[in-house]
């Protein structure tokens, strides 16, 4: 967790905007993704977050971080959230949420789970874990760095794995969990899956579920990488 | 700010006065949230130490530490992701009596905790002295697990749960304040959960 790269990092503070809903679709039974036009917005990193805050009419407000998917250059501010079972805001979005509704927005935030675009760089994520990695391919895809970056994105199945087009397309090696699809049997990925896909990176991402990342941790780990070089971003509950 | 439209509170309001502006009651799960790998600490190599601004620069092995009078913080933790969790009860020693037995200088205003992976946060002194922080080994009667920091991490349960910072390995007290890791990557510099102080630009 040291080195030069966040020690150089300048504190940059947020305040709260508002965005409306321009587009949003249910990509996958238990995801909404929505495309929205952010006011006073402020330039973001692959990999950084907004929060999204929701208000009740008795001025209750829950608030909760989604990793943005779009690239900075976009015009719009692309999300996509898994549908939690009883998840206050989650459930709002997917259920409730419309094409013209204002939410309240902040961010970007967060400094570390970002690319600088110039490390080469590897990304192991799990289910809607793929969000950050999917910044980072089309910030790669626009500046022409795509050999720095390497996705390995793992999924139930294909119709489960949110992006997961766009994640082949791109170039990304995709494991399904649950699903043979002809190239590899059903099931994590391995060590020797991974190992040739590590060679020049010199920082590692891993986001997803608490268990998905109890899995990748120790998988890298496993490969030789240094800890120190692991940036990790994990979501939901233990028991 | 305006009402979301179609938005209603459906979580219950909680027990009256515990629950801090923007967060939610959790119940039964403890989310983790981690930047790192999770290390694996061997607790016969582990030591804490207590120095920078102290008369008497010290360390704890384990068995060491085990000696000082055992201290249990029971009551609420607040993290900035919005989960609360009420009722936890972690055990260790207080930070007060590690300090006691360093000696901090006049000048010490600031602590800095390191963890044994290199994640660093910065508190006031105020804020870990007079019975407000601990340094705990149990969760619930239990050795605390290593995805929640274990086998030791530091506890301060009044501010935002980042400042409790996992797999705790020295204690630095400073004359000034310097931002310790999150505090570098856009969280706020103190975190005090009632005032909402989550990110740099909250009050």
């Amino acid at each position: 967790m040291t080195g030069a790269e966040i020690d150089d990092v300048v504190p940059v503070a947020t305040t709260w905007t508002s965005g409306r809903i321009i587009t949003k679709e249910l990509p996958t039974p238990e995801t909404v993704r929505l495309r929205m036009l952010v006011e006073d917005r402020q330039r973001h990193a692959p990999g950084q977050h907004y929060l999204v805050r929701l208000r009740a009419p008795d001025d209750y407000t829950a608030q909760r971080s989604y990793s943005v998917a779009s690239d900075d250059d976009d015009p719009l501010v692309e999300f996509l959230v898994e549908r939690l079972p009883g998840g206050e805001v989650s459930e709002f979005l997917a259920d409730v949420a419309e094409v013209g509704d204002v939410l309240e927005l902040r961010g970007p935030i967060g400094r570390w789970f970002v690319w600088d675009t110039h490390t080469p760089a590897f990304c192991l994520v799990g289910g809607t874990g793929v969000v950050p990695a999917v910044a980072m391919i089309r910030t790669a895809r626009r500046l022409g760095r795509a050999d720095q970056l390497a996705v390995v994105a793992v999924g139930r199945s294909p119709e489960m794995l949110p992006y997961v087009d766009e994640l082949m397309r791109a170039g990304a090696a995709v494991a399904f969990t649950r699903h043979e699809d002809g190239r590899r049997p059903a099931g994590p990925p391995t060590r020797d899956e991974l190992l040739p896909l590590l060679d020049s990176a010199e920082v590692f991402y891993v986001c997803g579920s608490a268990r998905f990342a109890e899995y990748a941790v120790p998988l890298l780990l496993d490969c030789g990488v240094n800890p120190q070089s692991v940036r990790v971003e994990q979501f939901g509950a233990t028991g | 700010m305006p009402v979301t439209r179609g938005f209603f509170r459906k979580r219950p309001e909680g027990p009256a006065g515990r629950l801090p502006p923007g967060q939610y009651d959790t119940g039964g799960s403890w989310p983790v949230l981690t930047a790192e790998a999770t290390p694996r600490v061997n607790l016969d190599s582990w030591t804490l130490s207590v120095d920078g601004l102290v008369d008497r620069p010290t360390t704890w092995t384990w068995a060491e530490i085990q000696q000082l009078p055992r201290s249990t913080f029971t009551g609420d933790i607040h993290c900035v992701t919005t989960w609360s969790k009420f009722d936890v009860a972690f055990s260790g020693v207080s930070v007060d009596d590690l300090l006691a037995a360093a000696g901090p200088q006049e000048d010490a205003r600031f602590l800095m905790a390191h963890s044994s992976t290199g994640y660093t946060t910065n508190l006031p002194m105020a804020d870990v002295t007079d019975g407000r922080a601990w340094v705990v080994w149990e969760y619930g009667g239990q050795p605390l697990a290593r995805q929640h920091g274990g086998p030791v991490r530091l506890l301060v349960p009044h501010l935002y749960f980042w400042k409790s910072a996992k797999w705790i390995s020295r204690l630095e007290l400073m004359a000034e304040d310097q931002p310790g890791f999150w505090e570098r990557n856009g969280y706020h510099d103190r975190g005090d959960p009632w005032l909402e102080q989550r990110y740099q630009g909250d009050p």
